[in-house]
């Protein structure tokens, strides 16, 4: 049960992003040509999610434990940082590029394309960048 | 090229979005970011619960295209570049600028601020003005 519960998010996480479009990587770009041949579609992906996320949040936070595990694990950070802000940037430049974030770009990989296994390759090998900059 | 405006879908994919969110909190308690869940899979792997959680929950999103393809037929699908070397540059930059900024459009964009979170708020406004910057340039100025 524990693991159909993880394994279901993630296949309706998935599902949602192909249903809304996200999967497109054109259909992203031109979400962000704002002065261009812009499709507004996105900005309804995000405004669907919140509005599910934000009630069933505020319910669920309601609860004592969550389901399966002992503890909430949420972050704790409330600085506004140069850290934040500079790699929100730069994934901002990189959606931008590629049309593709992190969630989009897994859920790809069983389009089975050459071009999806380069981008989350050299994603994976961005992260590791990190790991090693911040440990 | 121009893409079909489609409210109605994106609505609705962002409401599973939303309900997969919501199922993740309720069960384990975690953000359904995904850039996140990847970060913690990576080695060095600080706290070994986050691999099976991080596996299944990707396992998951690995089927979704199946299962679409299964129920409901092709996915349309258009790439932006074919050249390997930009989508390589483009990947490179998402990973190492999501996991630095502790979060991408799931974590921060839709977890985050479904949280009242002023950090993913903040976050959300630096990669959307970086995003629609980088896509202004490389139609407008570069003309690609």
């Amino acid at each position: 049960m524990k693991y159909i519960a993880l394994l279901l998010s993630g296949i309706i996480f998935g599902v949602g992003l192909i249903l809304s479009g996200m999967t497109n990587p054109l259909k992203v770009q031109n979400f962000l040509d704002l002065f261009g041949i812009w499709d507004p579609s996105l900005a309804f992906v995000m405004g669907g999610a919140i509005f599910v996320a934000l009630p069933g949040f505020w319910l669920v936070r309601k609860q004592k434990k969550p389901i399966f595990n002992e503890s909430f694990d949420l972050p704790k950070s409330k600085d506004l940082d140069f850290r934040l802000i500079f790699g929100a940037g730069v994934f901002g430049i990189g959606w931008g590029i590629g049309g593709l974030c992190p969630g989009p770009a897994l859920t790809s990989i069983t389009f089975f394309d050459i071009g999806i296994y380069i981008f989350v390759v050299s994603m994976l090998f961005g992260m590791l960048i990190t790991k090693k900059i911040v440990n | 090229m121009e893409t079909e405006f489609t409210p109605i879908t994106s609505l609705l994919g962002g409401a599973l979005i939303g309900l997969s969110a919501v199922m993740l909190m309720a069960t384990y308690g975690k953000i359904a970011g995904i850039s996140g869940i990847i970060y913690r899979i990576l080695p060095p792997v600080l706290r070994k619960e986050s691999i099976p959680v991080g596996i299944l929950f990707i396992f998951g999103l690995l089927l979704a295209v199946p299962f679409w393809n299964l129920f409901f037929g092709d996915i349309e699908r258009q790439a932006v570049s074919d050249n390997y070397f930009i989508l390589g540059v483009s990947g490179l930059l998402v990973g190492f600028g999501s996991s630095y900024g502790n979060g991408c459009t799931s974590g921060h964009g839709v977890c985050g601020l479904s949280r009242g979170s002023i950090r993913s708020l903040i976050a959300t406004f630096s990669f959307m003005f970086t995003g629609f910057l980088t896509v202004y340039i490389l139609r407008n100025i570069l003309g690609l």
